[in-house]
């Protein structure tokens, strides 16, 4: 099993190579001026100046070749120092990789922006798949039944709704109309007891229904199909007919069998679930990741939106293994192949 | 003898009718599917040629301002969907932005088709050093985050709308091709293919004559069902500002603007959502119906 990880995590090396320098190469040759937001009065040498001291004017290998060392050697030097305590080398002297806008580590900000996601991100999924699961087994069960059909019909709606339509109908209807959720999130906000926890829940309230209807729909209908796979073959009726109670049927042989892939779509859904975030966190001012991308992006901060598109596919190429690691996990006929 | 015959009339008119007949015929019977498939069909023709007509007749321009009039409620006013902040006829743009949203949909899809059905036709066909090529390049490419590069490529360019189209086709293809690589890799083992190779059948006649026909069904139903995805993007690009630029409408870009100002006019809302949804569930629901009319294994699932 550890060959089998270690195998996926060397062969992984490569690709994530090969995805940073696209990611570099696309934006470095972009015609975005970092100076573009800064006042007019200041003169052409002064810009340059500045350009100089960005570091926006190296050649390309050179910014290539830093850009590898800060973000593959020295941040995750930086946050081990942080998180251990312990200090390696030169730790003052390290070069951290610097947003263009704020003049601070993009790890920081990363880290500072992380929480707000994934208190949005992290609910939303969770529900979804508490929600998600028992309806698809549901209408497995029964297919074509009334449920059943609801659910579809549901289902091919919640996935065809754009979440920036139904989250701003959610702001009409909850927060204008009824008063009953605020449609602006509110960062500050601490949770320390009972009282602040229900606020916090409630301004998550509406980004996490938004986010999770959509991917209720989709984990669902997955659920639904392996279901439905695997209770028409032959082991199920076996065990039917040596006479097991149905729900031991259901529950101990269908349904661990037909989880199996709906684990893995889990597992492989977390770095998009990221990346929906991005529209959802402008409509209700959430200040995560995804408006600090947007925020980058307006502001010409070509480093950040680098950092933050190459952490968004580490992201990817991680649950790609664990995907795969759970897969092998739960079902041995994998591991023979 | 007359059962005989009656037998012998019914076997000759099920081996009469081939698989598309087959398939036109169960499409035809199933009413969900073929309401879709007319209301995709009246939607783009009402795009396309309903606005000149509809200008003339209704006295309304997609463009023009008319600050006075903004925020008309509809119906009133020959607005038949109301006016936006700066007077414009709803209705008019919808039509409008509804072109755009198609044309992104269907060229990009067909894009996506053909490089997708090409590649991975090579890679499961020829297998060894062009699989491995292939395989390598669609893993890499999708651990890319493609929204997130959309979104940063739209910004930092901001691609007229072909542009647009290739790039959306360019970062999308991968999950087609790995379908198609998957489906011809179990079509090239079977029998009939085996006996045309044994018969000295070119690889060119064995890929078109015999593996691309058994791709059609795919082909078709994930191609129905990635254009209605590309709506969403393309709607979900131009709602962050980064897609279609305004003035040309497009039904993303629509929102953006009420998000301003649903409380002058929810109608502003309203609209520009339902033609999102109402697309994207056509584009689904046909997807899907082609799968149960294409699918001669599937089709009892439908009748149960």
């Amino acid at each position: 099993m550890s060959k089998f990880i270690l195998r996926r995590l060397l062969i992984a090396i490569p690709t994530l190579f090969a995805i940073s320098f696209v990611v570099f190469a696309i934006l470095e040759l972009s015609p975005v001026d970092p100076l573009g937001n800064l006042p007019l009065t200041i003169t052409p040498e002064e810009r340059e100046k500045i350009r100089e001291a960005m570091g926006a004017n190296a050649p390309f290998h050179v910014k290539y070749a830093k850009w590898v060392v800060q973000f593959v050697i020295n941040e995750p030097l930086n946050i081990l120092e942080q998180v251990t305590g312990i200090k390696i080398g030169d730790s003052e002297g390290r070069l951290r990789y610097i947003s263009y806008q704020t003049r601070s580590p993009i790890v920081d900000l990363v880290i500072q922006r992380l929480p707000q996601t994934l208190w949005v991100v992290g609910t939303a999924y969770l529900l979804s798949v508490l929600i998600a699961v028992p309806i698809g087994v549901l209408s497995a069960y029964k297919p074509y039944s009334i449920f059943d059909q609801v659910g579809t019909f549901f289902a091919i709606v919640g996935y065809s709704l754009p979440t920036f339509f139904t989250g701003l109908l959610f702001i009409i209807i909850f927060s204008v109309n009824l008063k009953w959720f605020p449609s602006v999130y509110d960062t500050t906000h601490r949770v320390t007891d009972m009282q602040s926890l229900l606020v916090q829940l409630r301004q998550i309230f509406m980004p996490t229904l938004v986010l999770a209807l959509y991917f209720t729909a989709q984990i669902s209908r997955f659920t639904r199909s392996s279901m439905l796979e695997h209770l028409n073959q032959d082991y199920i009726r076996t065990a039917r007919s040596k006479g097991i109670s149905e729900r031991a049927v259901i529950m101990r042989h269908a349904l661990r069998n037909s989880l199996i892939p709906v684990v893995t779509l889990v597992a492989l859904g977390i770095p998009a679930i990221f990346q929906g975030a991005i529209i959802t966190e402008q409509i209700f001012r959430v200040n995560g990741l995804g408006q600090l991308l947007i925020l980058a992006i307006q502001g010409g901060d070509l480093p950040t939106v680098q950092a933050l598109t190459f952490i968004f596919a580490v992201l990817i190429v991680i649950f790609n293994i664990v995907a795969d690691v759970l897969y092998a996990l739960l079902d041995p006929r994998v591991r023979l192949s | 003898m007359s059962t005989v015959a009656n037998i012998n009339d019914d076997t000759k008119e099920t081996r009469a009718r081939s698989l598309w007949q087959d398939a036109v015929k169960h499409f035809v019977r199933d009413r969900l599917t073929l309401i879709a498939f007319i209301v995709l069909v009246l939607m783009t023709l009402a795009c396309y040629l309903a606005p000149p007509v509809l200008e003339d007749l209704l006295d309304v321009d997609a463009t023009r301002t008319n600050t006075p009039a903004s925020f008309t409620a509809p119906g009133v006013d020959r607005h038949v969907l109301g006016t936006d902040h700066l007077g414009r006829d709803q209705l008019i743009r919808l039509l409008y932005g509804g072109r755009v949203s198609l044309a992104v949909a269907y060229t990009s899809s067909i894009m996506i088709i053909f490089i997708g059905v090409s590649l991975g036709l090579l890679a499961g066909f020829y297998g060894g050093l062009v699989d491995d090529t292939i395989t390598w390049l669609v893993n890499t490419l999708s651990s890319v985050p493609s929204t997130l590069l959309y979104i940063v490529i739209a910004a930092i360019w901001q691609p007229p709308v072909e542009w647009m189209i290739i790039i959306l086709a360019l970062l999308g293809w991968v999950g087609t091709s790995r379908l198609v690589r998957a489906e011809v890799l179990s079509i090239k083992e079977r029998e009939y293919v085996l006996a045309a190779r044994a018969l000295g059948a070119s690889d060119f006649r064995l890929l078109v004559s015999h593996i691309f026909p058994n791709l059609m069904s795919i082909v078709i139903v994930t191609g129905s069902i990635i254009a209605g995805n590309l709506i969403l993007v393309e709607a979900g690009l131009s709602y962050l500002g980064v897609g279609v630029q305004p003035p040309t409408p497009t039904w993303g870009n629509m929102l953006t603007d009420s998000r301003t100002y649903f409380v002058q006019g929810v109608h502003l809302v309203i609209w520009p959502g339902i033609m999102i949804l109402i697309t994207v569930m056509c584009f689904y629901l046909v997807g899907d119906g082609l799968r149960d009319a294409l699918d001669p294994h599937q089709s009892r699932h439908s009748k149960a």
